[in-house]
């Protein structure tokens, strides 16, 4: 026999006479969402000591360029819905080269306000997943109306055959007696422009 | 250059050893008690935690009470997006699996981000054997397999290690594997994270074939989930070419809906967080997206052995969050490393007797009673799992299978009456009682289990019984 059929026929051996279990209770679904559900979401992110910042659609191309600062090795994904005219379009960097950027920039899929998280599926404007891994700062851009309650909807609401990157504040680790410390692989700096009334 | 947990000595010797080490005694209460508190703080903000545990409990049972089914869609979706899918009745078999796709692409190294799994088949000695360097890529693991050393604790696996141990490791070895540390090197955490980063960085931009565990496997879409804080798993997952996935059978759930649950309970009961740093999911492969050869390994190594022990079985449940351990006084004191496996403390004492068998060897059949049978564990477990019911039914086990040998061990003797008043609240307060609180420990264990005592500085036994404190702290409305 396979192993895949000697697994297989054991599995079923194992659990022949257990017992049917119960339904999944789903209470935890379908909460209302709470009033403010921007301003919980900025203020989640700021905890992981993430920068935030705030704009109208019609100022978000300064409020890049400020979270950039003078950095002008970025590089950023097809499908960006800003122009920044000294930014490289990825065009399938290798690793080695997207370690020369200091910046990117990209959309998100979903921010979820009870976590603090961004969620990127890699579509246009996020761009593949190595691009807002190796450079040491990523600004990543959120439309108010991305924004979610908690995790069950933002599991609604995306889609399991894209490939995802879930990010709660920059990258940290707490392995060397249990002292916080941000930034070991991940981008060091992470900012999250939160774009209002779009 | 790592060790390795095969012929560990039983419980009760290695926590002797354990227990003389002052220093990692004190790390580990520092480590726990520190993440005992983050974890209360952002449970109690949630206001349906049990509701959330109830389902995160009956996903799994659903799942492993139809694993046969999972397993093979879970298997159809991952062939239909591009992925291999490899099937591994033991540790042997699937070591080889990783081995033959290393070889295939002529590579004499890989990376690896931290996986029980893998951990638990013994996957870096064997590709060492074969000439192939396996090089782990989180801080601790780094820190554990630059040491030439054990990890201790789950999650922390480094924990046994203070910021100058780390230091000097890094110092002398780090030459060794690639960059070396820088000569100035200092002991404050950021510098060393800060060395790690630059010393990695080279091995992830390098890297062919990268090895992975999963934290769950969605049967209907075909996809695996890592959860991690650093973002050495992200490097690992997406910049090489290739990428093997070692996954146990009982991490599937069935549908991607599922995941609500438990990545809501997993970074709170984890490392206390409302979300851990970094999530990855993929299905299979994405053209022009990450690693275009990807692989799976579906391991049984023991599950179904688990799976067919009708009390035991909700052990596999587990999603090795080790909120257990942090709970749990045994594993305060002793670490880690007494429990001679990778999973160590109470779902350690009892997934790895599930695992290989009761009666198999006397360093497992000692892990059952590597326990106080006080329930911390189970309050604080997101899925659920009833470790006590479970210890008790092993213990029951061991005695059992050592009833056939023709003189009974002193232990054996012992435990059978240990087991038959654990096993009943109503009995133990009443040992509890005959026993007298207030006098030493040893007046109602020491004579019966003379080689037990004799490794413990003999405590006297508190005032008042954690069983009543627990009673009480709850009764005025104290958390755990
Ligand atoms: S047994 Fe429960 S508490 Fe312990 S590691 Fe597993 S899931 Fe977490």
């Amino acid at each position: 026999m396979s192993a895949r059929d000697d697994i297989l026929a054991a599995v079923r051996a194992a659990v022949a006479t257990a017992p049917e279990p119960p339904a999944v209770p789903r209470a935890y679904r379908g909460h209302p969402s709470p009033e403010g559900l921007v301003d919980l979401f900025l203020e989640r992110v700021a905890d992981y000591r993430a920068t935030v910042m705030r704009c109208a659609p019609g100022d978000l191309l300064a409020t890049v360029e400020r979270a950039l600062g003078r950095r002008r090795s970025v590089i950023v994904p097809r499908g960006l819905p800003i122009e920044l005219p000294y930014a490289t379009t990825d065009s399938g960097h290798t690793a080695t080269e997207l370690d020369r950027f200091d910046a990117v920039v990209t959309t998100a899929a979903v921010g979820i306000a009870q976590t603090g998280t961004l969620v990127l599926d890699h579509g246009p404007g996020q761009g593949r997943r190595a691009l807002s891994l190796v450079p040491d700062r990523h600004v990543c851009l959120v439309r108010a109306g991305q924004v979610v309650s908690g995790v069950p909807e933002a599991i609604a609401r995306l889609d399991p055959g894209r490939p995802q990157t879930w990010i709660s504040g920059p990258s940290a680790t707490s392995d060397i007696e249990l002292s916080r410390v941000e930034g070991v692989h991940g981008p060091r700096t992470l900012i999250v422009v939160l774009v209002d009334g779009a | 250059m790592s060790a390795t947990f095969l012929g560990m000595p039983p419980f009760p010797t290695a926590a002797r050893t354990a227990l003389a080490n002052e220093q990692l005694r004190s790390n580990l209460r520092h480590a726990t008690g520190t993440i005992r508190a983050k974890r209360a703080v952002v449970v109690a903000e949630v206001d349906d935690w049990e509701d959330l545990r109830t389902a995160g409990a009956a996903v799994k049972d659903a799942a492993l009470r139809h694993l046969d089914e999972h397993l093979v869609v879970l298997e159809q979706a991952l062939t239909a997006r591009g992925a291999t899918v490899h099937w591994a009745r033991d540790a042997a078999e699937a070591c080889a699996v990783v081995a033959d796709v290393a070889r295939a692409h002529g590579v004499d190294e890989v990376v690896k981000v931290k996986s029980m799994a893998t951990q638990e088949i013994g996957l870096n000695e064997f590709l060492a054997d074969r000439g192939i360097a396996a090089w782990e890529t989180d801080l601790a693991e780094l820190i554990v397999q630059l040491g030439g050393d054990l990890p201790s604790h789950i999650l922390v696996p480094a924990i046994h290690r203070n910021r100058a141990e780390i230091r000097d490791i890094f110092r002398q070895r780090m030459g060794a594997a690639g960059r070396p540390a820088p000569v100035d090197l200092t002991d404050d955490p950021g510098d060393l994270a800060g060395a790690a980063r630059l010393h990695l960085r080279e091995k992830f931009l390098r890297a062919r074939v990268a090895v992975s565990g999963a934290n769950f496997a969605v049967a209907d879409t075909g996809t695996l989930v890592v959860v991690e804080s650093e973002g050495n798993g992200r490097m690992c997952l997406t910049l090489p070419e290739v990428l093997v996935t070692v996954v146990g059978i009982e991490k599937v759930v069935p549908t991607w809906s599922d995941l609500d649950v438990f990545f809501q309970l997993l970074p709170r009961s984890s490392t206390g967080e409302r979300m851990n740093p970094y999530t990855s999911t993929w299905s299979g492969v994405t053209q022009g997206d990450g690693p275009q050869e990807v692989h799976v390994v579906l391991l049984d190594n023991g599950r179904t052995r688990a799976l067919a022990d009708p009390v035991g079985r909700q052990a596999l449940r587990c999603i090795r969050c080790s909120a257990c351990l942090n709970v749990c006084p045994v594993y305060e004191r002793v670490g880690g490393h007494a429990y001679g496996s990778v999973y160590p403390g109470p779902i350690g004492a009892i997934l790895n007797p599930l695992l290989r068998g009761v009666g198999s060897d006397p360093q497992t059949d000692s892990l059952p009673y590597a326990s106080s049978l006080c329930g911390a564990c189970l309050e604080v477990c997101p899925v659920k799992i009833d470790i006590p019911s479970v210890l008790v039914d092993l213990r029951r086990q061991v005695v059992d299978a050592h009833r056939r040998q023709r003189v009974p061990t002193p232990e054996a003797t012992v435990m059978r009456a240990a087991a038959w008043a654990f096993g009943d609240a109503r009995r133990l307060s009443l040992g509890e009682r005959l026993a007298g609180l207030g006098a030493p420990a040893s007046r109602w264990l020491g004579p019966l289990v003379p080689r037990w005592s004799s490794s413990r500085d003999m405590p006297t036994v508190p005032r008042e019984s954690f069983r009543r404190w627990w009673r009480r702290e709850r009764a005025e409305g104290g958390r755990s």
